[in-house]
């Protein structure tokens, strides 16, 4: 039967425009988070998002305590990936004090790191993916999440927290079976992103409800100052593993995954979460070199500085977290307590070009926006 | 570019504006400016052929006990490089202009300044706090910050 | 002893069971708890992961509920900030009774890492609302946090509704005609 469009002439209609209130208490904000939004019929035509519900603090807690002890605070940012955020601080104090840690240390590094982008990105996928209204997928994320948390959990004691990167080198050594626990990880998340690529990623409803929604051009990401996965789903090809490396990322052969035109439009929805699917796959890349590389022996905490003391100056290090640059700015007097820690945090900056970008779209439109930018409140907030 | 490079570019741009170049033995060099040129200086090296700072990594107020003050953080993503600039602002009243202009990603930045140190961006479209509730006393960030008691009516203190 | 337990009893061949009409109510009620959905901090990413597939909350009854109106108990999971404290009153006095709350991790016991310089954090949330279950953990194992729901459901199922109706009713405080 032939479709027929039909044309009705409702002359011009006014309508109010309304504010609605969605958050703090919401199960879609990902957290505490609060957005005012107004609203003309079913289209959003602005957002003010409010912040600072789970303000704890953080900067100032770090000009109260000790170099060591402000790893625990550091971990309980972005608390999806611990293990990623501790990096550059203990970077940044490592560069301050002129220590070189071991070659095994730097390897564990990178695997512990890859292994937590895997989990976030499980997460972040999981999470939109119940946005849209699919269930399935988070049951079985989270099934092959808790494999790697459990080797973490064998490592360093806990499952979420780890405190696990100490300034020159390892709390602990890893256990004798790592080895083949992390292949073995590596293989299950091979066959799972496959099955989610054809039951969420391909799926029709998914991709009509996704595709050209919330497009964030490349030039007002660069301004807004975006990055990680935002930015690559828009075209820009920036990582700071290949734009900077650090630590030993130079020696690993990966490739830098940017949004492209083969489903959506570059920088949409879809696009962001296309991203995140391929670099868990990069991810099982470095994980997998790194273990072929890795050296059996040594000793991970022989580097430990007997006083963490770093001498007077200043710096900036970053490093690339799963939801994108995450940075530390260290003021350091000479004394055993930092002067001023100043955070630069991912998901601060990311969520900040949200108005931006949802302007014109449907309220339900606005919900799956957010949750492609992938926030973590511990993180906006601090 | 090098970082000695861009500065000496900048000291011909503007020679009274720029006012030392700190180099350290350990961690980033970073160049002092005038405060109230901070505009000029910042869209100067956006938009210069060759600097083309376009990413704001990090804009951060300080309380350096004596005296306030800003450091911005900026990158190149065509060219790899990056610059330090730090201002110092007076103990009464800080206040210097807002880059929200030049970098979008500045205005939450500045907010979050204001909110901590109490330091004043001109021309800012919204100035107002942003983690802290609106009706929070005090610069949580300042060294002598001496903490409520109260909040609404539920104690704070321990 | 639960009122499950006496279908077991040997005795009971005919399928007869003498009990009081309290332990039925309360067995119903310990056994379908629903909770508000609801995450504040780290604790709640650990509350995601009880509730997916490995540790499967619902075969505890437990159920989501996105409004407070529909729910049993609520779940203090995580940092509560002097901001959002209010809110959280809100939300406990908008639910119905009989209400239960449990809080997670240690920064909702008592401020938890952020007890002593944390001058926008509220130190332990039953400074402005009551607890029934504390868990303690920073962030609690998902195997910690079923043991709370467990010792949640003991504290209901010896609940005496009609002495304390009884008792209320003496006092006139409310009204008993049902």
């Amino acid at each position: 039967m032939e479709r027929k469009f039909i044309e009705y002439d409702f002359g011009r209609v006014d309508s109010e425009r309304m504010r609605l209130n969605v958050g703090p208490q919401h199960p879609s904000t990902h957290g505490v988070l609060r957005l005012e939004i107004e609203l003309e019929g079913e289209i959003v035509t602005d957002v003010i998002p409010h912040i600072g519900y789970l303000h704890r603090c953080f900067e100032k807690y770090c000009e109260q305590m000790q170099y060591p002890q402000v790893i625990p605070y550091i971990d309980r940012l972005d608390y999806i990936a611990s293990m990623n955020n501790e990096w550059p601080f203990v970077m940044g104090v490592e560069k301050m004090m002129n220590i070189q840690v071991p070659e095994r240390v730097e390897y564990i590094r990178v695997i512990f790191a890859e292994l937590n982008r895997i989990a976030n990105h499980q997460i972040a996928v999981a999470t939109f993916g119940m946005d849209a209204g699919a269930f399935t997928p988070f049951l079985y994320l989270f099934r092959d999440r808790e494999m790697i948390l459990n080797l973490f959990e064998h490592t360093s004691g806990a499952r979420l927290l780890y405190n696990y990167f100490w300034v020159g080198g390892l709390a602990h050594d890893v256990p004798p079976n790592f080895k083949d626990t992390a292949l073995n990880i590596i293989k299950t998340v091979r066959a799972t992103n496959e099955e989610v690529m054809r039951l969420l990623m391909g799926n029709k409803i998914f991709v009509e409800r996704t595709v050209k929604v919330g497009i964030l051009p490349a030039d007002v990401a660069i301004n807004f100052a975006c990055s990680g996965p935002v930015l690559r789903g828009s075209g820009v090809e920036w990582d700071l593993r290949k734009a900077q490396p650090y630590s030993i990322y130079d020696r690993f052969d990966f490739n830098v995954c940017v949004g492209s035109n083969e489903i959506g439009v570059i920088g949409d929805s879809w696009n962001r979460n296309i991203v995140r699917m391929n670099e868990m796959e990069q991810s099982c890349r470095i994980i997998e070199q790194a273990i072929a590389q890795m050296p059996n022996e040594g000793d991970v905490r022989e580097k430990f500085p007997k006083k963490v003391r770093p001498p007077k100056g200043e710096i900036y290090c970053s490093a690339e977290n799963p939801k994108g640059e995450l940075g530390f700015y260290l003021v350091a007097d000479g004394g055993n307590k930092p002067f001023r820690l100043k955070s630069r945090p991912t998901s601060f900056v990311n969520l900040a070009v949200l108005p931006e970008i949802c302007k014109g779209y449907m309220v339900a439109d606005l919900i799956l926006i957010l949750g492609s930018i992938d926030i973590v409140l511990g993180e906006v907030d601090r | 570019m090098l970082v000695q490079e861009i500065y000496d570019n900048l000291k011909e741009k503007f020679p009274e504006a720029v006012l030392e170049f700190i180099g350290t033995a350990t961690g980033d060099p970073s160049t002092v400016v005038d405060a109230g040129q901070i505009y000029n200086i910042c869209k100067y090296l956006r938009d210069q052929d060759g600097l083309e700072f376009d990413y704001l990594a990090l804009l951060s107020g300080m309380d350096y006990k004596d005296k306030f003050g800003t450091v911005y953080h900026l990158y190149s993503l065509k060219y790899k490089h990056r610059f330090v600039i730090k201002t110092y602002l007076p103990k009464e009243d800080p206040s210097l202009p807002s880059v929200e202009r030049i970098w979008k990603t500045a205005n939450w930045h500045e907010r979050e300044a204001y909110d901590m140190f109490g330091i004043k961006f001109e021309n800012h479209p919204n100035m107002i706090r942003i983690l802290c509730p609106y009706d929070w006393e005090g610069y949580p960030l300042r060294k002598d910050y001496v903490g409520q008691e109260t909040y609404h009516g539920v104690r704070i203190p321990v | 002893m639960g009122f499950l337990n006496r279908l077991d009893d040997p005795f009971n061949a005919e399928g007869i069971i003498l009990g009081k009409v309290e332990d039925l109510l309360n067995w119903g009620r310990a056994r379908s708890d629903w909770y508000l959905s609801f995450g504040l901090a780290c604790c709640a990413i650990e509350f995601m992961a009880v509730n997916a597939s490995h540790f499967d909350l619902m075969r505890f009854g437990c159920i989501p509920r996105p409004s407070p109106r529909q729910a049993d108990f609520i779940i203090i999971s995580g940092t509560v900030t002097m901001k959002m404290a209010e809110r959280i009153i809100t939300l406990y006095e908008q639910m119905a009774e009989p209400k239960y709350v449990l809080s997670m991790g240690s920064c909702a016991n008592s401020g938890g890492p952020y007890w002593e310089h944390g001058y926008h954090v509220l130190k332990g949330i039953d400074r402005v609302i009551p607890v029934d279950v504390y868990v303690p953990g920073c962030p609690p194992k998902p195997e910690a946090f079923l043991d709370g729901i467990v010792k949640l459901q003991k504290k209901i199922n010896q609940q005496a509704i009609f002495k304390k109706r009884a008792k209320l009713a003496e006092e006139e405080k409310i009204i008993v005609n049902d």
